[in-house]
């Protein structure tokens, strides 16, 4: 993938979730939300991040979309027009000094697949040489997500758990429990 | 509740792909090894393969004690994982250290590489139930009260 192609998509991407704020219609901003996923899915697989790709092909653009969409079957389509708030003067220049920052501290990154940038000198290599003998899968990624990393691994999979219990306490029907 | 949908097409579509949701979920899980996918992924579409026939044919009354078990199935899948990683504690290595699991007959990376699956069968199981606990508990509210 040409970087031609990355610019693309990135741009493809931003106006995608631009309409997804703009858009009055919420079964349409859903639908951008999606779309947006989307085209940052094959952004991640464009730069090589297949696994991330999926995840963010079946987590954003799949799972979350019908999530949104089966919350909204509960409340009106359209959003309420409200009078347009007055832009604080101090939020919008905190904001702009925030968004310089970041665009600042940016330029400092190393460009992606720099053999010679320091996460990749670091245990990248030692993975990279290892991973196979010591598993036995050829995956890399599954390999260290698995098993080099599994205590995080275990962690996360307990955060999706305990989301997943919130929501069901926060949600669940309260009738069998009142009466 | 979600009500069935009326389209015939919607209906002949679901029935199509759910079973082969579900044959690719199984893919994603077990040949996590070798190709991208793993648990996260493969939990993502075994939740799909159950909330795209609810889409289409509405909530069946049997689905509604699915929704009590979805989270203890979850729980259930957490616990292998930190199973799978208390054993070789117990047997004297590290937590979550495969090499030490008690398979006979294996060297230690094939050890691992059955544990790396015995974990993503856990999350697995996690991430499926959690996705549709969540589904059910947004869909079930509403029109009673």
């Amino acid at each position: 993938m040409t970087l031609f192609d990355d610019y693309l998509l990135l741009i493809l991407a931003v106006v995608m979730a631009l309409g997804a704020v703009y858009v009055r219609d919420l079964f349409s901003g859903v639908l951008t939300l999606a779309a947006y996923s989307f085209f940052l899915a094959v952004l991640w697989a464009g730069l090589g991040a297949v696994d991330v790709a999926f995840t963010e092909a079946v987590v954003g653009a799949g799972l979350s979309t019908v999530f949104f969409l089966v919350a909204l079957f509960h409340t009106s389509h359209q959003e309420k027009v409200r009078k347009p708030v007055p832009v604080r003067i101090t939020a919008l220049a905190s904001l702009g000094i925030l968004g310089f920052l970041l665009l600042f501290g940016s330029v400092d990154l190393p460009v992606v697949g720099d053999p010679e940038s320091l996460p990749n000198k670091h245990v990248s290599a030692n993975y990279i040489r290892n991973s196979l003998e010591d598993t036995d899968t050829p995956n890399m990624v599954t390999a260290v997500l698995a098993d080099y990393r599994g205590f995080d691994t275990l962690g996360e999979t307990a955060v999706i758990f305990t989301a997943g219990v919130a929501c069901w306490m926060l949600l669940r029907r309260r009738d069998d429990s009142a009466s | 509740m979600i009500r069935p949908h009326d389209s015939v097409i919607v209906h002949t579509l679901a029935r199509v792909f759910t079973p082969i949701i579900q044959l690719f979920a199984l893919y994603v899980l077990i040949h996590g090894h070798d190709s991208p996918g793993g648990g996260f992924q493969a939990g993502t579409l075994f939740a799909a393969s159950v909330i795209l026939p609810i889409l289409a044919f509405g909530i069946q009354d049997s689905q509604v004690v699915l929704e009590r078990r979805a989270i203890i199935f979850g729980a259930i899948g957490i616990l292998l994982y930190a199973g799978i990683g208390l054993l070789p504690l117990i047997l004297g290595g590290e937590f979550l250290n495969y090499g030490k699991l008690p398979i006979p007959g294996m060297e230690a990376s094939a050890r691992r590489h059955w544990g790396i699956l015995g974990i993503e069968i856990g999350v697995t199981m996690a991430v499926a139930a959690t996705a549709v606990s969540i589904f059910y508990s947004l869909s079930e509210r509403g029109e009673g009260e």
